[in-house]
């Protein structure tokens, strides 16, 4: 696409009303944050072809990462959505805690920015005295430097809608398999459903 | 270089991350109470229509309604 760059950008109007601020105000110095990538080769482009503006690279089509706050912020603001239904987004929360494959992981606002995937396990948000507890299939934790979580997950239920009795058979039934399982794929689906009822289990009593 | 990150279980047996996201759904989805289980599998029902080319022609249209 940056092939026609050139050509486009000699044949084409200015920017028109149609033009979104970013592009019109691609030059202004207000939008630090989005040339710096582009500096060096813009300043090397000018030497070269200094008649010809310099074409968009793909970093000046991404939005500038969004600014840590210098005070850590009172409250974390939740994004918690499943492939069905944003089950919360946007809200402002004190604490939540996720099941990550390393351990239940606690995220405060000011939290490091880090990556978690997620096992089988108990996902609490705490606001205030309010605890809301859901148990989370697996998915992914996104925690970014700016107090904003991001948590995606396949399947979410609260507790309260989880039958114990199937529960206990499924753990029975996988722990029957993962004994007589012979081939490694059959032992991984039995270890699996193992995991994912063990889980289940201690999310209904604890 | 090679990563000295532990590989996961379900990667060693030949299983891809998907697939394992998608055992552990669907197991959560087996064990919920009733009006909400059978809400869930009823959500996750795909149906859709597959057919083998070969040399450039169909070669049978078969029809799959998983509700897995």
């Amino acid at each position: 696409m940056l092939r026609h760059a050139a050509t486009l950008l000699l044949t084409r109007r200015r920017p028109t009303l149609t033009a979104s601020l970013t592009k019109s105000r691609y030059f202004s110095a207000d939008l630090a944050a989005t040339e710096t990538a582009d500096e060096t080769f813009v300043e090397a482009w000018r030497k070269v072809v200094p008649n010809i503006d310099p074409p968009k690279t793909p970093s000046s089509f991404m939005k500038p990462r969004p600014a840590v706050p210098s005070t850590i912020p009172g409250k974390l603001t939740v994004n918690f959505y499943l492939p069905y239904t944003s089950e919360l987004s946007g809200k402002e929360v004190d604490m939540v805690i996720v099941p990550a494959t390393t351990g239940q992981m606690g995220v405060l606002p000011g939290h490091v920015g880090t990556i978690a995937e997620l096992k089988s396990g108990v996902l609490s948000v705490h606001n205030g005295n309010d605890v809301t507890k859901y148990f989370v299939s697996g998915g992914f934790t996104f925690i970014h430097p700016n107090s904003v979580t991001d948590i995606i997950a396949v399947e979410a239920v609260p507790i309260d809608r989880i039958d114990s009795s199937l529960v206990q058979k499924g753990l029975a039934e996988f722990t029957q398999k993962l004994s007589s399982a012979s081939t490694d794929y059959e032992k991984a689906e039995a270890q699996i459903g193992v995991d994912v009822y063990s889980a289940l289990n201690s999310a209904l009593t604890g | 270089m090679s990563s000295s990150a532990a590989v996961p279980f379900w990667r060693v047996a030949g299983m891809t991350y998907v697939t394992y996201s998608n055992i552990c759904a669907n197991l959560v989805r087996n064990s919920l109470k009733e009006p909400h289980r059978s809400e869930a599998l009823a959500r996750e029902k795909v149906h859709y229509s597959v057919s083998k080319w070969v040399e450039g022609k169909p070669e049978k249209t078969t029809i799959r309604s998983d509700p897995e």
